[in-house]
């Protein structure tokens, strides 16, 4: 990164990848890496890929990355000068932000009444679902290239067909009494 | 444009509309059914996150103020994509006064009068009360807590071929397996079988009235990757109207209608119920698991950590469903899995401040996942969401080519519907971390509003004008000849699965509707027999691609 005045592709992509890294953060990709704000171990929203979750046509969302990610900036550049922050010049003024006050401005932003608050949900639901769901890939390929976030959450293989079977599934014994007035059809009375 | 005519012109295939389709086609009446969604059977629904796949294509997820509401968008509507779990409504429920201060049911209806028509529906369904083998590790814990905490816990009546479940925990994008009863093994091949002109991703825009009395329904094609795309359009006339859209678009078609038929009763689009639901995730102490309710799986190494696997709703807690209870203080507890993408983001991370459902302790919540345990609360809310302006064209934005819109619902909970979920929300803490076996957190309404998956009350049924903008035989106020019988005539929260009560009221509407189309001059008896055992496998004709 040399200057935010720069290259415009590259302030969009170091933008929302510390947008997304705030969301589920992840560790640093190399020791310069700015846009990942390395708070957590292994790999983030952004490992588990955000911006190829965002610039998937099928979101919606992929023409309002641009204004997003410029105005999410205006909005870094007035927290720092609220609160007093010195921001570094070389990086876009969300990323350098802390990931603190990354985070402080992302929840005014999501906040109930924030008159941009669809646009910032919408945001953080398609990096949230880049991690927890791999929704820009198949599933079967994400669990085979071993995606941080299913991998993470422990998400189980399926069988050889692609498909999931669970042939252990219960305990199977009585575990509780069933409330008095049930009728014989199994409905409350 | 050529427009065609019909008889009966059903608007939605879900309960509402296929129940209709089924009976006045097979009474002999010529019956066209609209629905937006795809036409999808087993070999359709993946086991699949990816955009695109029937995990987004057999869904809407409209988000509105205050309130986000998941529907089905398929032929089978609601049947196909949700758990199967079919109690019937408890008799307190249809004495509610809710919102307007005096019994909100016509009084024609209770659960005496209804139950013979819940007997119907629960015969065409084939609804099963599970036994304790059937009952997965999530429900199984979900009772053992119950137990420890001194309540009670029933297995859930579904309807699902249990023989044939995988307990694979895909259900919500239709089953692969062909094990879930929806409506595509039953109403929907009896109502082809008859004759009823099924059309998919055909989306009702407006309903018109004609000079002779009769409507003229204006429709566009949808595109079946895209929905956001607009293939054409077309008009139909017919002497009767069944809409059965869903409580969250058979309002916005009216509203949208109003400049042609005229002006809509006051309660249509008003007294929205999300019937009261509201979501828990404990994330279980799996040593105390094993410990305090001396549960384990293979080997005695792992207690729970099973998540993943299952199927919906299998153990409910009903000791709430106590008529002495005031109203609000009513509700049951179910076990219900939620797959990632669509709620995961709603959890929050226990002992974290707000905002707890982002950043470093959720993505270490996230690393538990499959030592989480999701309660599924349904309460008594005050019917307080409304509708505002209808949006262009179907019932919201669309953002995304499949699944996500913003939509014109706007619900901002009373004290009352909050005090229900303070109740419900207490009740699972006292159960689940009693004796450090697990953390609770409610889900956060910050980010889309509280979220339901049972919109109901939208276009209620009721004996009085002003709040009901249906009368008991389920015709539109005003409207002769339009007839609503999906879940926004169901006039509030039920404190259960809806899809019962909506299929029993559907069929108990059916008689009447049969006698309007008589007499609008349309030959149609009554008296079909419940479509039982009509395919063992989905219907597939005249599937769309």
């Amino acid at each position: 990164m040399g200057s935010p005045t720069g290259d415009a592709e590259e302030i969009q992509v170091l933008t929302l990848e510390a947008y997304a890294d705030t969301i589920i953060p992840g560790e640093r990709r190399s020791a310069d890496d700015r846009a990942i704000a390395g708070v957590a171990p292994g790999g983030g929203a952004v490992q588990a890929g955000a911006l190829e979750m965002l610039n998937d046509p099928a979101t919606g969302v992929t023409a309002g990355l641009a204004p997003l990610s410029q105005t999410l900036n205006a909005h870094a550049t007035a927290y720092a000068a609220e609160i007093g922050l010195d921001l570094d010049g070389t990086v876009p003024p969300f990323v350098s932000l802390s990931y603190e006050h990354r985070s402080a401005l992302i929840a005014r932003l999501v906040a109930p009444g924030h008159p941009e608050k669809d646009g910032w949900v919408l945001l953080a639901l398609f990096s949230y679902m880049a991690y927890d769901s791999a929704a820009h890939m198949h599933t079967t390929d994400a669990i085979a290239a071993g995606h941080p976030g299913l991998l993470s959450m422990g998400f189980g293989k399926p069988d050889d067909d692609g498909l999931w079977r669970f042939r252990e599934h219960s305990y199977g014994r009585a575990l509780a009494r069933p409330h008095p007035n049930t009728t014989s059809s199994g409905s409350p009375a | 444009m050529t427009v065609e005519s019909t008889d009966v012109l059903v608007v939605g295939s879900g309960f509402g509309g296929a129940i209709a389709a089924y009976h006045l086609a097979a009474g002999g009446a010529r019956v066209v059914v609209l629905e937006r969604g795809p036409w999808l059977s087993g070999k359709d629904f993946e086991h699949d996150f990816l955009l695109g796949s029937s995990y987004t294509r057999v869904f809407d997820f409209v988000a509105g103020d205050g309130m986000s509401v998941l529907s089905g968008n398929c032929v089978g509507g609601g049947s196909v994509v949700y758990f199967a779990a079919l109690p019937r409504a408890p008799r307190f429920t249809f004495e509610r006064h809710g919102s307007i201060g005096r019994r909100m049911w016509p009084s024609a209806i209770n659960r005496d009068t209804l139950d013979p028509w819940y007997d119907r529906i629960s015969e065409a369904m084939v609804v099963e009360q599970q036994t304790w083998d059937d009952v997965t590790f999530a429900g199984g814990l979900w009772a053992a807590a119950c137990d420890h905490a001194g309540r009670t816990a029933n297995p859930v009546p579904v309807s699902v071929d249990l023989s044939k479940c995988t307990n694979c925990n895909w259900m919500m994008a239709g089953c692969r397996f062909d094990a879930k009863r929806s409506l595509l093994f039953s109403y929907i091949p009896a109502a082809v079988s008859h004759g009823a002109d099924i059309r998919p991703l055909h989306e009702v825009q407006r309903i018109e009235r004609k000079d002779d009395g009769s409507y003229r329904v204006r429709y566009t094609t949808i595109d079946e990757v895209d929905y956001r795309v607009h293939t054409g359009e077309g008009a139909i006339d017919a002497k009767i109207i069944v809409l059965a859209a869903g409580a969250g678009a058979t309002p916005v078609i009216l509203k949208r209608s109003e400049e042609t038929l005229g002006a809509m009763p006051h309660a249509v689009g008003r007294y929205f119920s999300g019937n009261g639901e509201r979501l828990n995730t404990a994330v279980l102490n799996e040593d105390r698991v094993r410990d305090v309710l001396g549960l384990s799986r293979a080997g005695g190494r792992i207690a729970y950590e099973a998540n993943q696997i299952g199927k919906g709703p299998v153990v409910a807690n009903w000791d709430k469903l106590d008529a002495s209870l005031p109203e609000y203080g009513r509700f049951s507890l179910e076990q219900l899995y939620f797959p990632p993408g669509l709620g995961t983001i709603l959890a929050q991370a226990p002992g974290v401040a707000d905002p707890a459902w982002f950043g470093p302790a959720k993505k270490r919540m996230l690393e538990q996942w499959k030592s989480w345990l999701i309660i599924f609360q349904m309460t008594e809310d005050d019917n307080e969401g409304v509708f505002g302006p209808p949006p262009p064209t179907g019932n919201a934005f669309r953002i995304s080519q499949q699944m996500l819109g913003r939509g014109p619902l706007s619900y901002d909970p009373t004290p009352n519907t909050l005090s229900g979920w303070a109740a419900a929300d207490a009740e699972v803490k006292d159960i689940l971390e009693r004796d450090g076996l697990a953390e609770v957190t409610a889900w956060t309404n910050d980010l889309v509003g509280a979220y339901t998956v049972h919109p109901l009350a939208s276009c209620r049924i009721g004996d009085d004008p002003a709040t009901s903008a249906l009368d008991d035989r389920h015709e539109l106020r005003g409207h002769p000849g339009i007839f609503v019988t999906d879940g926004s005539a169901v006039p509030g929260a039920l404190t259960v699965n809806p899809a019962l009560t909506i299929g029993a009221l559907a069929e108990r509407a059916i008689p009447g509707i049969v006698r309007a189309a008589r007499e609008r001059g349309v030959a149609v008896d009554y008296g079909a027999p419940v479509p039982v055992g009509v395919t063992s496998t989905p219907m597939t004709t005249g599937v769309a691609g």
